[in-house]
């Protein structure tokens, strides 16, 4: 018996399930404090179906409150910035890509100290670690309480990374320390942007976790609690405390996971409307096919591994009008006053919603209130509608064959028509609240990517050390050790160089702990 | 004139077009070239043409894994440290610098290194897009010597080589760069303001940054594939243009051998139509096949681009289910005599097919 939650800057969607069964759900609105907001769709779905909060075995947690934040410099903090890499890298200084506020905001202090790992971990230079320990009392006497520590070739060997960690400790006990190593993969400024934003959430999430543990508390709920993160695992809520940076890109992925899993489609593409945007990705193996651009987040370059998601102006809010007879749909919105100023609900203003409405498919509101649309108008405004959608899924396909399409989230509604280009339109139960199922049936993975020489550990053996890592890793983020498989095996050898560099990423996913058999099996 | 600190954002655009899949992600050297600016001004670029018979020019940029460069970027120390033991091996000092690849990163690695020694850079590179080896250049095939030749890396160990042809000089230095960390600062083919002007591919640094500046501005308004196309028509070299296909990647094929990322990826038209088009790539794209009719080889340009924004998109990069249009360009004439096609032609990268430049190719 489990909780999937997903906190979106509009709703809070609950689910509970019970294996494969999707017993209860609620969707309710976000609140201020985010916490309150999922008591509340807890402890209706637990109302709802009846059970114990004694049998619950895990919650998962899907948010994309800290994207918001960072997106809306909302509670950030000042970042104390320890780079351990020189004399190399002295030609890219932190931040320098950084949009202006941002970089005014953040970059309270930089330290560039002498050291770090060359490709194939072996040390480029010693560790300067009477440099780390001055700036550890520099960062005392300025008062910050959030450090990023990033070393070069860290992902292969991130021994200097924790030794300063160890300094900062002795010297700096107050201050919460993020290391790259432990959230970003190869690409320097890449890993110590994510660093930085990692450590500037360092205060909110200790917020946002402690609220979580009250309120769960006080719903008599026992059971550990989950969050989920970019690639649709789950890392336990200790250690997303310590890396909210990685639940970034959570949304879609658990959208889409849950679309697979109501549809038991695999292979398809989802379009999860909502109030404001749809948002269409693809299915393969029941995972989002991955973006190969770097990820710009509030103007950032990172290079999480994010969905490849095409977002379109379309959702429930979006504003409809008539131009010279050809009709508009967004993408203005509403938004969340779609409920207050759409006209069947009283409002003055013409919206998708209301079109659907009129058109007697979608039973929302009061429908007298848009019997005054003529039928040209409605036929004209419903067909603008499939329009985007069927156009969206034309750019998503992969090929000229019809693919099916999974339609989620609350926009729904707007949905009646057979879409061209597909093979099936599948609206499956519970489909308004696929982002909560989604977050639910996760595994917690563990994931390594570094740079191995086949010709000095031989390709066996580097494979080998790769899993294990990987497996390390997962224990640590609250995996069950035995439920553990691999789920990605990559080696990409690298250009230009005669064979025997190889990079290697390896990801292992498995049940959380004390779950075993209850969620889905990987890809 | 002086290039701005703006411009090299366009630079970076244009350069990752004329890298033809090829030549590493901009994106670091950008940033090199942003931060050495910031600190010393603002290089002048020349003309090849204007520099004096008997200038000492230094060629300039990176060789080895582009991957590796976003983990350990130049330092800067590296760069000068290059141009130091060129000049002592030479016994003079440099009068200019000039790129030696003008696709990818090493179109950005010069502005860095000339804003640092204030030396000027010359407009030129020596084959007016990307290649992956030491001796696939102009410099090259109209005589000037590849050594001697300096290497440095990010902790500062140089190397000055000598050796009696370019390829031999390539195979050492590759080996080398490994030890140091698969990618070095290298100058190399030092010669005369002379020996320049007969030898390179003269006004590509200009040329990168203006493709820059068309994508960009039809981003805002118009089509930038279109944009750049009838752009392209425009420039002394890239002027026979054709937009070859418009595709979905369907397939990506990719191996190592040799060190190089070689493989084909194959798309399928969005018109509806069952054509294909194949595309060979060898870091660089060299041959486009559609329906196994060849429309473009090297040694002119075969670019891949997002059919909406017209971003390149690396060989490296090319994945399942992109959107892409595929342009095909002529090469500088340079690089299509007879003497320089021994080294650029489909049959030097092993393919049977002669080279036909893209003009006389039917549609």
């Amino acid at each position: 018996m489990r909780i999937g939650v997903d906190v979106g800057g509009t709703n809070t969607d609950a689910a509970l399930l019970d294996g494969r069964k999707v017993l209860a759900t609620r969707k309710t609105p976000t609140t201020e404090n985010i916490a309150d907001g999922v008591v509340g769709a807890v402890a209706a779905v637990l109302g709802e179906s009846g059970i114990e909060p004694a049998l619950l075995q895990a919650l998962m947690i899907g948010t994309t409150h800290f994207t918001n934040a960072f997106l809306e410099r909302r509670g950030l903090l000042p970042v104390a910035i320890l780079r351990i890499a020189l004399p190399s890298s002295r030609g890219v200084p932190p931040l320098i890509d950084w949009p202006e506020d941002l970089r005014q905001a953040m970059g309270a202090a930089h330290y560039l100290i002498r050291g770090g790992y060359r490709f194939d971990g072996r040390p480029a230079d010693a560790l300067d670690e009477r440099a780390v320990r001055d700036a550890a009392r520099d960062i005392r006497a300025k008062g910050l309480k959030s450090a990023a520590v990033t070393g070069l070739f860290s992902p292969v060997n991130p021994e200097m990374e924790l030794r300063a960690e160890e300094i900062l400790r002795a010297e700096a006990p107050e201050v919460r320390v993020t290391l790259s190593s432990k959230i970003g993969r190869m690409g320097l400024l890449e890993r110590e942007n994510a660093a930085v934003m990692n450590a500037s959430l360092a205060d909110l999430s200790r917020k946002v976790a402690q609220s979580f543990r009250a309120a769960f508390r006080k719903l008599d709920i026992r059971a550990p609690f989950f969050i989920s993160q970019n690639d649709g695992t789950l890392m336990s809520a200790d250690f997303a405390e310590r890396h909210p940076v990685l639940t970034f890109a959570s949304g879609p992925t658990n959208s889409m996971r849950g679309a697979a899993y109501l549809s038991n489609l695999k292979n398809a593409l989802v379009a999860d409307i909502g109030g404001t945007t749809t948002d269409i990705g693809a299915l393969l193996n029941g995972f989002p096919r991955e973006s190969a651009l770097a990820a710009g987040i509030g103007g950032v370059r990172t290079n999480f591994r994010m969905p490849d998601v095409l977002c379109l102006g379309l959702g429930g809010g979006s504003l409809a009008s008539l131009d010279n007879g050809a009709p508009r749909i967004g993408p203005r919105s509403l938004g969340y006053r779609l409920t207050e100023q759409g006209l069947v609900f009283g409002g003055q203003t013409l919206t998708a919603t209301d079109l659907a409405v009129a058109a007697g498919y979608a039973d929302l509101g009061d429908r007298s209130l848009v019997r005054h649309l003529p039928a040209r108008t409605i036929d004209r405004g419903i067909a603008a509608i499939h329009r985007i959608i069927a156009e969206g899924v034309d750019r998503m396909k992969t090929g000229a064959a019809p693919v099916p399409l999974v339609l989620v989230g609350g926009g729904i509604i707007l949905m009646r028509d057979a879409i061209p280009g597909t093979s099936q339109v599948a609206l499956p139960e519970h489909a308004a609240v696929a982002n909560a199922v989604g977050a639910s049936i996760a595994q917690i993975s563990g994931e390594t990517d570094r740079v191995f020489a086949y010709d000095s550990e031989g390709r066996e053996a580097a494979l080998a050390t790769a899993e294990r890592e990987a497996r390390e890793r997962a224990l640590e983020a609250g995996a069950e050790g035995a439920s553990l498989e691999v789920v990605e095996r990559e080696e990409l050898p690298l250009d230009y160089m005669p064979g025997s560099a190889v990079r290697i990423r390896v990801k292992v996913a498995g049940n959380p702990r004390g779950m075993d058999g209850l969620t889905e099996g990987g890809p | 004139m002086r290039l701005a600190r703006e411009d090299l954002l366009d630079i970076a655009t244009g350069a990752a077009f004329l890298g033809a899949g090829g030549g590493g992600d901009p994106y670091i050297g950008r940033l090199l070239a942003m931060h050495a600016i910031d600190q010393f001004g603002a290089p002048e670029i020349v003309s090849a043409d204007s520099l004096d018979d008997d200038a000492t020019v230094l060629p300039i940029g990176m060789l080895g894994v582009p991957t590796m460069l976003g983990e350990k970027a130049a330092c800067g120390d590296d760069v000068d440290l290059v141009i130091e033991r060129m000049e002592q091996r030479l016994g003079r000092k440099a009068d200019a610098l000039v790129g030696i690849e003008i696709g990818g990163i090493n179109s950005l690695v010069p502005i860095m290194a000339a804003a640092r020694s204030n030396l000027p850079l010359a407009d030129a590179d020596g084959m007016g897009r990307a290649f992956p080896e030491l001796q696939m250049v102009t410099f090259n095939v109209y005589g000037v010597s590849c050594t001697p030749l300096a290497i440095a890396d990010d902790h500062l160990c140089s190397l000055v080589v000598d050796a009696p042809d370019a390829k031999s000089a390539e195979e050492l230095v590759r080996g080398a760069s490994v030890q140091l960390g698969c990618s070095v600062v290298i100058s190399c083919y030092p010669m005369t303001g002379r020996d320049l002007k007969r030898s390179a591919v003269k006004s590509t640094l200009s040329l990168a940054r203006d493709i820059g500046r068309v994508i960009a501005k039809a981003r805002k308004a118009g089509d930038p594939v279109d944009a750049l196309a009838a752009h392209l028509r425009t420039t002394p070299y890239y002027s026979h243009c054709k937009i070859l296909f418009d595709g979905k990647v369907q397939d990506v094929l990719r191996e190592m051998r040799g060190g190089f990322n070689v493989g084909r990826c194959e798309l399928a038209a969005l018109d509806g139509s069952d054509a294909r088009m194949e595309i060979l790539f060898q870091n660089e794209h060299l041959i486009a096949r559609e329906n196994g009719r060849a429309k473009a080889m090297v040694p002119d340009l075969i670019c891949l681009v997002d059919r909406e924004t017209a971003q390149p998109v690396p060989a490296e990069s090319l994945k399942y289910g992109q959107r892409l249009k595929v342009l095909g360009t002529s090469a500088a004439p340079i690089m299509r005599t007879t003497e320089s096609l021994k080294l650029f032609s489909p049959q030097a990268f092993g393919f049977e097919e002669p080279f036909v430049p893209l003009e006389e190719m039917d549609d």
